[in-house]
């Protein structure tokens, strides 16, 4: 079988798995929950029969497995008791508004990771570099929401100047396009900043190792031997081939990435995927949690794809081994 | 010379014993420092709620009581029902604790198991657990913990279930290549060929040999399960009985410790996480450092 229908068969089951999980997860282990509104209101048995029906839960197992199926290639997500709207109308929105910041703060973290990765693993046993490893490590160790909380008092409350919550600003008049821009821009400012303070860490520790590696391999003390400058032989020969670990690393990256962002939208109230997903566990709404996990893991499963893609166009040993 | 001075002079060699693994550990910097941070942190964390005379359950008797900055009897001042925040800050220190060690033995117990496993036995049987292993690498860990505490409601158990059942992918896949290595040694056939059942080939020839990646790895998971902890209580699905970090952090958030400036309730829980997830990863990736001698000497 060619390596990419491999790879897309693997997805297509992975993303069977997630469809399956999530029904197992909130169909059939919370139980009945009508039940349970049904103890707390009086209810007329055929009132109970009409909200059973309005829930998915009526006939066999089996039969609600394929009925929750069809709805989901339909688009239809449920609807949303708190919000009163369709599910798919509020996960679309606040999609939109994560991709924004994790789009952005992705950008921040891997090109400044990466450069400071690789300045420290350049010089790899020097003071600037254990310096490096050690500040990298205690940020590593930051609970991002706190980091979040931190810039939300020295911002909001100590220096202030930057907007702490939200996206744009309650009531604000645009007399242009390129207002509202500015106006989201700021707002993303402290939120891609926290985001950012935690995740390059992530990226300096293994750029940095995965350099140190490399610089150890015959063909560096080979570009040496040619006596080429120190800024090709690491930029030319040491990096592109210390990037590949760095890729195959960034897929743990991608749940941490994730992770990130919920606690960055709870704390800047940012209206994304992690807000709604805080906000209908407190409200218990829970086709809306359901909808947020099952939107989630299929973008990041999306995501590993493509970086498997583009891994493999890097590398072709892969290719070819696989 | 007589049989007895032979003896003598052969006990007169003085072997030099291999350095320990805790040795090599305190002769490492990175290490030592997170040996100290450990043990600071276990102490105030089993000793401190005993000697600290404030009941961190306490509520203040007026208003006058709630959002009091640092003094000589609150060394940390208070919350916004009047407590005092120190002592919250010495029972959170045993919760984070607690729970991330308890769910890390969970996750060592599943992913050393599958790993071992998958391993050994190769075939169908490594094909399906790494198949699964594979989908819990990729499933965002967050959301899933977020939905599994939501479903399954919040007290200690859960959480600490609930963090453990999801933090063991990793540890599987690392244990399972160690594995296959380990099983093409002479030792597995020659074990085999004096009558040795799988089971007893697992139990004392492969363990022992994988017992210090596993340890590296387990005090590395610890510092995931006590972040991952934090962030639960903090969304708000911790134990609603229990004081942990991450729970003093969610209530600061939500009764607006942040707006009034109250940094002695928000500052401290951060910190002490800070603090325990760096010694654990410092002993960590110390530890693995000094039992991998591939690493030793680069960084």
């Amino acid at each position: 079988m060619p390596p990419l229908l491999r790879r897309i068969l693997v997805l297509l089951v992975s993303l069977f798995a997630i469809v399956t999980f999530n029904f197992f997860l909130f169909h059939v282990i919370p139980g009945d929950p009508i039940r349970l509104i049904a103890r707390t209101q009086k209810l007329a048995p055929d009132q109970v029969e009409k909200l059973r029906q309005s829930f998915g839960l009526d006939g066999s197992l089996i039969e609600q497995y394929f009925r929750y199926l069809s709805n989901l290639l339909h688009g239809d997500l449920g609807y949303s008791f708190s919000l009163k709207e369709p599910v798919s109308d509020v996960i679309g929105r606040a999609l939109l508004n994560t991709l924004i910041l994790l789009t952005v703060s992705t950008i921040i973290v891997v090109v400044v990771g990466i450069m400071i990765g690789v300045f420290a693993g350049s010089r790899h046993g020097k003071k600037a570099d254990s310096a490096t490893v050690v500040t990298s490590l205690i940020f590593w160790s930051l609970p991002t929401f706190w980091v979040g909380m931190l810039l939300v008092f020295t911002f909001g409350v100590w220096i202030g100047g930057l907007p702490i919550s939200g996206i744009t600003t309650p009531n604000a008049v645009y007399h242009s396009g390129i207002d509202y821009v500015m106006d989201v821009a700021r707002h993303l400012i402290l939120p891609t900043i926290t985001l950012a303070i935690v995740d390059i860490a992530f990226f300096i520790i293994i750029t940095r190792t995965s350099l140190v590696d490399v610089m150890g391999e015959d063909y560096m003390l080979t570009a040496r031997g040619k006596g080429l400058t120190r800024r090709t032989m690491v930029w030319k020969h040491g990096f592109r081939n210390a990037l590949l670990p760095v890729l195959t690393a960034s897929v743990l990256y991608i749940s941490a990435l994730v992770a990130g962002a919920i606690q960055v939208e709870v704390v800047f109230s940012w209206p994304g995927m992690g807000l709604l997903t805080y906000n209908s566990v407190l409200a218990r709404d829970y086709p809306v949690l359901e909808a947020c996990f099952l939107v989630t893991a299929i973008v990041v499963l999306a995501a590993n794809f493509g970086a498997d893609l583009v891994y493999r166009r890097l590398d072709p040993r892969v290719a070819v081994n696989t | 010379m007589t049989s007895d001075q032979a003896a003598q002079g052969i006990d007169d060699i003085e072997y030099e014993k291999p350095p320990s693994n805790w040795t090599l550990l305190w002769g490492d910097r990175m290490g030592r420092w997170g040996i100290i941070i450990l043990v600071v942190v276990t102490v105030l964390a089993v000793f401190g709620p005993m000697i600290w005379p404030f009941d961190p359950a306490a509520v203040g008797e007026d208003s006058s009581s709630i959002f009091q900055p640092p003094s000589s009897a609150h060394w940390l001042g208070t919350d916004e029902l009047g407590r005092d925040v120190f002592s919250q800050f010495l029972m959170g220190a045993r919760i984070s604790l607690f729970v991330g060690i308890m769910a890390t033995l969970i996750a060592t117990v599943i992913g050393a198991g599958i790993g071992v496993m998958a391993g050994f036995f190769r075939g169908p049987v490594d094909s399906a657990a790494m198949g699964v292993t594979d989908f819990f690498l990729v499933v965002p860990a967050l959301p899933l913990m977020i939905a599994l505490a939501a479903i399954f409601g919040q007290n200690l158990l859960i959480v600490i279930i609930v963090i453990g059942a999801l933090a063991w992918p990793r540890t599987a896949r690392i244990v399972r290549s160690q594995t296959l290595s380990l099983r093409e040694r002479q030792f597995v056939p020659r074990a085999r060929s004096l009558g040795a059942s799988n089971a007893r080939i697992i139990r004392t020839n492969i363990t022992p040999h994988l017992l210090a990646l596993i340890v590296a790895n387990t005090i590395l998971v610890v510092a995931g399960c006590i972040l991952a902890e934090a962030t639960l209580s903090f969304i708000g699905l911790g134990d609603p009985n229990r004081i942990s970090w991450g729970s003093m952090l969610h209530f600061g958030f939500v009764s607006g410790a942040v707006g009034r400036g109250a940094w002695w309730y928000f500052l401290p829980p951060g910190l002490g996480i800070l603090v325990v997830v760096l010694g654990f990863t410092l002993v960590g990736q110390s530890f693995e450092r000094v039992t991998n001698p591939k690493m030793r000497g680069g960084a």
